[in-house]
Formats: structure tokens, C-alpha cells, sequence
């Protein structure tokens, strides 16, 4: 993937972001991300079924790579069973930790493989995928 | 003077803008600290031998040197401390909570920063005592007459910065004082962002308590300043015990502490670090605080006129006289635009500055501040401006 690709890539998600606003509906766990480091504050809502992500929301005040990567996030675990989106989890941070990961598996999230060149901005990378795991951790 | 010469940070290529959060360190700084450690590193209060007496006696000296900066009437009415969040919280529970009753008033504003705060909301809440906010100017100053119109026969204490940290307006403190002590009330002011940057006079101001940090005055971290007028200072309850502090004890629990300041200090102070801030204090006076005020009111002044000419800047404090210019780029949310600046080597600082309840009145939550200091140059300037100057701020962001 090209750089200008990358940035476009985020760039839309930033500007037209998927699945963005909350519903008010007690089924979906909730959990607000908001980060120590940073101004990024978004709150994350999942609805789980039968060991099945079937739907996630975000909404917030976030910087454009968090906005965007939660975006990403929304339609890349959608439909996916826990145990694959965990893999996808842990195969993200892979990519943003300079790790060996299964690009394939990652799909345009893979536009943020070069933000470990930007340290302060990995954390805003991670948010919602720390906001899953959260939401994850606590359905166990 | 070659501030390129005196301060090793500014041979780097970074264009630092933070000087509100904390300010770079010149080498006389830096040589005193390793000084202490390399030729006297002994403690304090240990008079038997030479380089304790060498360590009292430097001690003693910086201690009059931050009097003569504030122009306090003695030397004991400066208290050493870790910084100005330990100083606040050392008058504010250490004093405050056993001074005020429930109903009494603390006044303060919405634009304080946390340091301030919330010491202030634990003992409103401990003493029943009740937390007030003074009407800010739609600009967020704040003006005498809002001062005068917030108190009544229940207000005790007055608590404020004296400028602030996120738009940098200048209080009138000397006449908030004088009105505060026609009517019985206590005046704490924070001094963070004062000291270091004009002249500020406790005994003309007629202060009652200021707070200081030493990092944020070309001085080391781990040191500020709490100063008192002696007959409250005398009042306030030493928060920690042990060593340096007390006089005399017994197995009967009969405890006697020592005078002031010594009686607020206890255990091993940061020795090395005050006597850095020393070397600091030198060196400010040895430019002047007022050219210090009049350099960064030039500074803003060109760096101001340039922003308001680019597009798409919004600067929310044009008009005030220091060195802080609090913006936003229009559309691109205030942590793009400092991972931007970053890119190009430019250190802001975005968010809400450690004064949440602001935005309340701000009607933003997150600003990009540049704050700079006097040895910031036209040249950086123009390389922010230029940096400034760009459509895609956004997409380069990224």
C-alpha cells in the first residue's frame, strides 16, 4: 500500500466514519476509551450473540487516527466470532508493534503499518482496539 | 548573552513552544546541580562538618534570593517545596481546611487549573465550606468589578491564578488584595505562570499566599515555592512529619516542631535541585524580568499579526500581553494539528491544559497553546508560520 493510499484511506474513514453514533438499545455493552495520554475520548458499543459480533458502534471526540481506526475497526470484526476477532486483535497490534502479523487478515486497517513512525500516534491507533477487548474482557 | 550557547536544548533542531508546561534549562543550571553531587553531596542541617555548613549556607542564600525575587519581607516566610501543586496543597489543607466553617465562601474561576481545584473541592467538602466561581468577561478575564459584585459577609477566601495557563490573561491581584482585606478575606495566588514571566511583588501586590515551581523558571523539576505572610505561613499545618522539621520529641509523645520554614521542609529536601533554581534565578535577573515581559509581548505581538493574516486560524486570546497564544486550526481537530507540528519539529501543546471546567465557558474543550519564553526567536516564528501555511494540515498529519 502506497503512502498517499494510507492517508486516504484514513482520511476517509475520518471524514465519513462507519457505524459512528450511539443507539440506545441495552443490548450492546458499552465502554468509554479515554485516553490517559491524549485528548481521544470515544465511547464504544458491541452487540454479542451467540459468541458472534453482530454489531458495533463508536461515537466521540477523537483525532483522525483514532477516529478513523474505529471505523476500520467497525467493519472489520462485524459478523465475526470472538475467537476470530480476537486473532484480529492480536494480529493488529502485531502491525503496529513492528511484529510478524497476517496482513490478509487486517484488510485497509493495514494503512496504519507505518504509524510506529509516529510514536505518539500508536496509542491513538490502538484505542478501539482496546475498547473491544475491554468490551470482550468483560463478556467472559 | 547567547541563549544558543547557554541553553544546550536550543542547539537541537526543535522548535520548543511549551514553555508554559515547563521551560528549558541553561547550563549554569545544570553545572550547579552536578556541582552539589560532585563536590559538596552532603546534607543539610548537618553543621559538624564542612560541606554541610557549605550545603546550609548555599541553601540559606537561594532561600533570600527567591525573597528578593518576590520581595518578601524576611527570607523565613519562603517555604521549600516540590512544586506549585504541592505548595497549594499544603496551604489549602494545611490551612484552609482548619480556617474556614461550614457556609464560608472560597471564591475562584471557572479557568484554574486542577492543582487548585481540586484541593479546594476535598475541603469544601470536608468543612462544608462552599466552592463559588466569579463571572468571567465573555473574553474569559476576569475584571475587578466581577470580583467585587461575587463577594459577600460569608466570602473567607479568595484562590486564583494570577495569570492563567490556557489563555493567559493577567488578574488584578494587587487590587483584588486591597478590596479582599477591607473585607476580612485570605488571598492565595497561583504564581506558576506569573513569576516567571513579570514582575510580581508580594509586599506591593500585598499577597497573603504564592505559589511557584522552579521548572518552569529555567529551574530543575522537583522544586518550588510555597511564600506566606509570616502571620499565616506560622498557621499552616506541616502536612508531613518527620526529619528537619521537629525540635524536640519524647517517649511521652510531647513533640515540639522547629520555626519556619524548616518546620514545613521535613525530611531531606531536594537539595541539588534548590540550588540549581538558585543559579536560575540569577540568571533571569541578570537579563531582568522586565525585559523578560517585554521580549515575549514583542514575540507574540509579530507571531499574532502573522496567524491573523493565514486562513483558517482561530486565536482565542489576540489581545492579552504575554506570551501565550492559544488557537485552533479551523477543521482539524487540535491533536492533528500538534502531530503535525511535531512532524516539523515544533513542540505545542494541545488539549484542555489541566483547567477541565473551562470549556464549560470556552464553549471548545481542545486548543492547540503555543507559550513561549525569551530566548524564542523571530526565526522560529517564521518556521511556525510557515509550517501554519499549509491546506492539508490533516493529510499531512498522518
Amino acid at each position: 500500500m502506497d503512502e498517499n493510499l494510507k492517508r486516504s484511506i484514513m482520511i476517509e474513514h475520518y471524514q465519513n466514519p462507519l457505524n459512528r453514533g450511539l443507539v440506545n438499545d441495552d443490548s450492546y455493552k458499552k465502554v468509554n476509551m479515554n485516553s490517559k495520554s491524549c485528548i481521544d475520548n470515544l465511547d464504544y458499543q458491541v452487540k454479542i450473540e451467540n459468541d458472534v459480533i453482530k454489531d458495533v458502534k463508536f461515537d466521540g471526540e477523537a483525532c483522525a487516527i483514532s477516529t478513523s481506526s474505529s471505523s476500520i475497526m467497525t467493519e472489520l470484526v462485524k459478523g465475526k466470532t470472538i475467537k476470530e476477532v480476537e486473532n484480529i486483535i492480536e494480529n493488529y497490534e502485531n502491525m503496529i508493534n513492528e511484529k510478524p502479523y497476517d496482513k490478509e487478515l487486517l484488510k485497509e486497517a493495514n494503512c496504519y503499518d507505518e504509524i510506529y513512525k509516529q510514536p505518539n500516534r500508536k496509542k491513538c491507533a490502538l484505542l478501539p482496539y482496546e475498547g473491544l477487548k475491554k468490551i470482550l474482557e468483560e463478556n467472559k | 548573552m547567547s541563549f544558543k550557547e547557554d541553553f544546550p536544548m536550543l542547539k537541537s533542531d526543535i522548535i520548543y513552544f511549551d514553555n508554559c508546561a515547563t521551560t528549558l534549562k541553561p547550563n549554569s543550571v545544570i553545572d550547579e546541580i552536578s556541582n552539589y553531587y560532585k563536590n559538596y553531596s552532603a546534607n543539610a542541617h548537618r553543621g559538624d562538618y564542612d560541606i554541610s555548613r557549605v550545603v546550609d549556607e548555599k541553601l540559606l542564600e537561594v532561600r533570600e534570593k527567591v525573597g528578593r525575587f518576590i520581595n518578601s519581607k524576611s527570607a523565613d516566610e519562603i517555604v521549600f517545596t516540590s512544586g506549585t501543586t504541592e505548595s497549594l496543597n499544603l496551604v489549602i489543607k494545611g490551612f484552609f481546611e482548619d480556617y474556614l466553617k461550614a457556609n464560608d465562601e472560597i471564591l475562584t474561576t471557572k479557568a484554574e487549573h486542577a492543582s487548585l481545584i481540586l484541593p479546594l473541592f476535598e475541603i469544601a467538602k470536608k468543612t462544608n465550606a462552599k466552592v463559588k466561581y466569579i463571572d468571567l468577561k465573555d473574553d474569559l478575564t476576569l475584571t475587578m468589578e466581577n470580583v467585587v459584585k461575587s463577594v459577600n459577609k460569608n466570602t473567607k477566601v479568595i484562590a486564583l491564578s494570577h495569570i492563567t495557563n490556557v489563555i493567559g490573561d493577567v488578574r488584578p491581584i494587587k487590587e483584588i488584595c486591597k478590596y479582599a482585606h477591607e473585607h476580612g478575606i485570605i488571598v492565595l495566588i497561583d504564581g506558576a505562570q506569573s513569576v516567571p514571566h513579570e514582575k510580581v511583588d508580594v509586599n506591593d501586590m500585598d499577597i497573603d499566599f504564592l505559589t511557584f515551581s522552579a521548572h518552569k523558571m529555567l529551574g530543575p523539576t522537583g522544586v518550588g515555592v510555597l511564600y506566606g505572610k509570616e502571620k499565616y505561613l506560622s498557621k499552616v499545618k506541616p502536612l508531613i512529619l518527620g526529619g528537619g522539621m521537629n525540635a524536640f520529641f519524647d517517649s511521652l509523645m510531647n513533640v515540639e516542631y522547629k520555626d519556619l520554614p524548616e518546620k514545613l521542609e521535613a525530611g531531606t529536601q531536594n537539595l541539588s535541585g534548590i540550588l540549581g533554581f538558585g543559579k536560575a534565578l540569577d540568571y533571569i535577573n541578570e537579563i531582568g524580568i522586565d525585559n523578560i515581559h517585554k521580549k515575549e509581548v514583542e514575540l507574540k505581538k509579530y507571531m499574532v499579526d502573522k496567524m491573523s493574516k493565514l486562513k483558517n486560524i482561530i486565536i482565542y486570546n489576540k489581545d492579552i500581553e504575554n506570551g501565550i497564544i492559544t488557537f485552533n486550526v479551523d477543521g482539524v481537530f487540535a491533536q492533528d494539528v500538534a502531530a503535525y507540528l511535531n512532524k516539523k519539529k515544533i513542540c505545542v501543546r494541545v488539549g484542555n491544559h489541566c483547567a477541565k471546567i473551562l470549556s464549560e465557558v470556552l464553549g471548545v474543550k481542545n486548543t492547540c497553546r503555543a507559550s513561549l519564553y525569551f530566548y524564542n526567536t523571530k526565526e522560529e516564528i517564521d518556521k511556525f508560520i510557515e509550517a501554519l501555511d499549509n491546506d492539508n494540515i490533516l493529510y499531512e498529519s498522518l
